[in-house]
């Protein structure tokens, strides 16, 4: 094996205006390794990825590939190195086919200067078969799911000659089949002989993939360590710096009184006859693979989507929800899956996107009383910890866990009885994970009733009082958390 | 410390279009010693109200991420219809208000056609337009209507303590969207749509409520200043306010409203005004054939927006 790395970043500073990005950073990849890189949001992986795939250019530093120093100031520099990026948002154009994107500003032309179909969809066709997929090369991008979309980014990158392959959370939006189709596929990548640099905030992907991991911690670099030879512990010391003694603080509640009742609830095509109760104070983890039906499920509860049939009942007594209004005035709170797209309002600020649901109680005759509004809004941001200069700070700016705890904020100011939050902690680092469970304690303790719809199986364990499983939009199955196991689960959800 | 930085760019972001003005009114005085005059100045700004005041539902729409092309045929057909109805005897107030719903009601259609039946406003309100400059044909036949009472000319061309009354009312309704916009739940919940429906939505608010009335808004100010331009000229033309539309999305625009909605602020929208009729008026004064005048008043526009896309 030759003992130059593939790939060694040395020295690598960054600055924006105001902030220093990076410092003194570096990194190695070896041909062949899945090299996961690990650290808090803000730590810099995505600026240092930026850097090596040439979308920002470096201050300081050098890029060296097979031990030759490198300049990458543009992305074509950086595909003219093999360097090739996956981003955690897809980049695809939704309404061209699949071989249309994947040689989008490429197309192989024939003689008379007209896009060759014949060669692109063969060529296409090869990929996709490469990679396992039954993905049809004419295939609209819009049609597929979320899984296959992923499959398409990987089929582009491969086209190119790829030698350096960066990952950006890819499983963010995966089932689990998927993602264990995309873990063989890393693999056969990684044998293969491409460098992959895999980033995702799941620990578990980390141990299941990875033969090194790089850790990053405030713009630097922290250090690497081979998989084997460490421990979760370990590398969550290394990132944030100090100890997190639990992974998931969870302090059973008092359980009170049932709180929430939902009756033979069914909307075409997505849910079908499903009851289940909530009691105050309890926390009740929904499972299930993606497309079971537990997103759509929060969402007619809390009146986002119309259901054809059912009763809700709140306190026992029956509730006509035919809207968020009506959702709300029940009592009812719902944290989306997709804060950028469903929960925030970019452009606004903390406090404003804070009192968004909750408006009305500090109006008279229409005219906001800013006093009161304030006075909300800065109780929030202590009591959740919500890192901001302020409550006037445009919410776009704050970090991913800090945006989630603007949106519970959202809630809490309602004073709802049941919250629906459906993947609490997606895209949010570990410090924040944890700050986001003991949220979860505190509502608990005042006897609000949470449904926690989740993908994450140990957060479930880890979190939940009951577990529901969903399976093609009806319940499974259900459990305690004291008997629930991860393959009980899987089990269930699959259908078994 | 980085605070400081970016406090100050906001501020000299939002700065921007003011300084504009300032710059363009320093230009004009020197090349011109009829500009900075208090006769011009209000004759600028009473020429300035019309079109300040149909920005004002303008600023409220794109505000929302709509967009309303209708408000240049409302203008004419409230103003004929206001008019039409004094040459027929009517009294005074009853044939203003009548003009005014008019708007409304057309601005109503606007707000259904976009939340019930789900029509784009780009199409939905040309359809109005072409529709309601239609129903102007058709009402006046095609012909100017002209005759009515003299106290009508009061709310066009009239004073109180020497400033023109629809430089007043102007002033009025800015104040009064001002407020909306700052301190009421309206007000808010027009930026939390424009700035992401679904969230909004998902927040309890009433999203196509609140469309619905932000329409009728942009209809009954548009119908209140094809009325002001009817009382103004003393007569009411059917191809009054044609293209007025697109003086009022580029004064909301140069204002530093976003197109896309969400951003932006109604002093902003003034300022853009402003910069319009005054540029119209110092190139007037300047002699510059009004051919030219459209040339110049199209690049100020781009390079306006241009800046202030680089600034971001």
């Amino acid at each position: 094996m030759n003992s130059t790395p593939l790939l060694s970043m040395k020295g690598i500073s960054k600055s924006f205006p105001g902030v220093k990005a990076l410092q003194d950073a570096e990194f190695s990849l070896l041909a062949g390794e899945v090299n996961f890189l690990l650290g808090e949001n803000g730590a810099g992986k995505s600026t240092l990825m930026k850097i090596l795939s040439g979308v920002y250019s470096k201050d300081s530093g050098e890029i060296r590939i097979n031990g030759e120093l490198v300049e990458i100031n543009n992305p074509r520099k950086a595909a003219a190195h093999g360097i090739v990026i996956i981003h955690q948002e897809m980049n695809l154009v939704p309404e061209l086919t699949v071989m249309e994107n994947i040689y989008l500003g490429r197309e192989p032309i024939n003689f008379f200067g007209f896009i060759d179909m014949e060669t692109m969809k063969s060529r296409t066709a090869k990929l996709l078969q490469q990679l396992g997929s039954d993905i049809g090369s004419t295939d609209i991008v819009s049609n597929l799911s979320i899984g296959e979309q992923q499959m398409v980014e990987i089929a582009k990158a491969l086209s190119y000659e790829t030698k350096i392959l960066i990952m950006d959370e890819p499983t963010a939006a995966l089932t689990e089949r998927e993602t264990e189709n995309l873990f063989q596929i890393v693999r056969q990548l990684a044998a293969s002989g491409v460098g992959i640099i895999y980033i995702s905030h799941r620990m578990e992907e980390l141990f299941a993939l990875s033969n090194r991991v790089t850790v990053m911690r405030d713009g630097a670099y922290v250090g690497a360590v081979e998989t084997k030879a460490t421990t979760f512990d370990d590398l969550i010391k290394m990132m944030v710096g100090r100890d997190i003694t639990t992974r998931f603080p969870k302090q059973a509640a008092q359980i009170g009184p049932e709180i929430l009742r939902v009756e033979l609830l069914s909307r075409y095509d997505q849910l079908e006859d499903i009851s289940f109760s909530v009691r105050a104070g309890e926390i009740v983890g929904i499972a299930g693979l993606m497309g079971a039906g537990r997103t759509e499920l929060g969402r007619a509860i809390f009146g986002a989507d119309p259901m054809d049939k059912g009763n809700i009942f709140i306190d026992g007594q029956k509730c006509s929800i035919n809207s968020p209004a009506d959702g709300i005035r029940a009592g009812i709170g719902f944290i989306t899956e997709d804060r950028k797209h469903q929960g925030l309002v970019l452009e606004m600020s903390v406090g404003e996107n804070m009192s968004l649901a909750s408006l009305a109680y500090f109006c008279v005759n229409g005219f906001i009383n800013a006093n009161k509004e304030s006075e909300m809004i800065k109780e929030n941001i202590g009591r959740l910890k919500i890192r901001t200069p302020g409550a006037v700070q445009l919410v776009k700016n704050l970090s991913g866990g800090n945006q989630q705890k603007v949106v519970i904020g959202k809630w809490l100011a309602t004073y709802p009885k049941v919250l629906i939050m459906d993947e609490p902690t997606r895209g949010v680092d570990v410090g924040a994970k944890a700050e986001i469970y003991n949220i979860m304690n505190m509502l608990t303790a005042a006897g609000v009733g949470i449904v926690m719809i989740s993908s994450e199986l140990p957060e479930v364990l880890g979190m939940s009082d009951r577990i529901l499983v969903m399976h093609r939009g009806r319940i499974a199955g259900e459990m305690a958390v004291q008997e629930a196991t991860q393959e009980k689960i899987m089990a269930y959800a699959a259908g078994g | 410390m980085s605070n400081g930085r970016i406090g100050k760019l906001a501020v000299i972001s939002r700065m921007g279009p003011l300084l504009g003005l300032i710059l363009l009114g320093i230009a004009l005085t020197l090349l011109s010693d009829r500009f900075l005059t208090i006769n011009n100045l209000l004759n600028v700004t009473r020429q300035v109200s019309i079109n300040a005041i149909i920005s004002v539902g303008m600023t409220l729409v794109i505000l929302t991420g709509g967009i309303d092309l209708s408000v240049g045929s409302i203008i004419a057909l409230a103003g004929s219809i206001t008019a039409g109805l004094l040459v027929s005897g009517q009294s005074i107030l009853p044939a203003i208000l009548t003009g005014m719903v008019v708007g409304g009601v057309l601005g109503l259609m606007n707000g259904l056609l976009i939340t019930r039946a789900g029509i784009p406003p780009f199409i939905a309100t040309l359809g109005t337009m072409t529709v309601a400059r239609g129903l102007t044909l058709v009402y006046t036949d095609g012909r100017p209507i002209t005759g009515m009472e003299e106290g009508f000319r009061f709310l066009g061309g009239g004073y109180i303590s020497g400033i023109p009354v629809p430089v007043i009312v102007m002033v009025f309704i800015f104040v009064s969207a001002y407020i909306m916009l700052k301190k009421t739940r309206l007000g808010r919940y027009i930026y939390a749509i424009g700035g992401n429906e679904e969230a909004a939505r998902l927040s309890g608010i009433n999203t196509k409520k609140i469309l619905l009335s932000v329409y009728i808004l942009a209809g009954l100010l548009a119908g209140f200043s094809g009325i002001i331009m009817a009382s103004r000229l003393n007569s009411a033309q059917p191809t009054a306010g044609v293209g007025f539309e697109l003086d009022a999305i580029a004064a909301v625009v140069l204002g530093g409203t976003s197109l896309s909605g969400g951003v932006g602020t109604i002093g902003g929208t003034l300022i853009g005004a402003l910069i319009i009729g005054i540029l119209d008026n110092g190139l007037n004064l300047l002699n510059v054939s009004s051919f030219y005048q459209q040339i110049a008043k199209g690049l100020v526009i781009l390079l306006a927006v241009f800046l202030d896309k680089k600034r971001k």
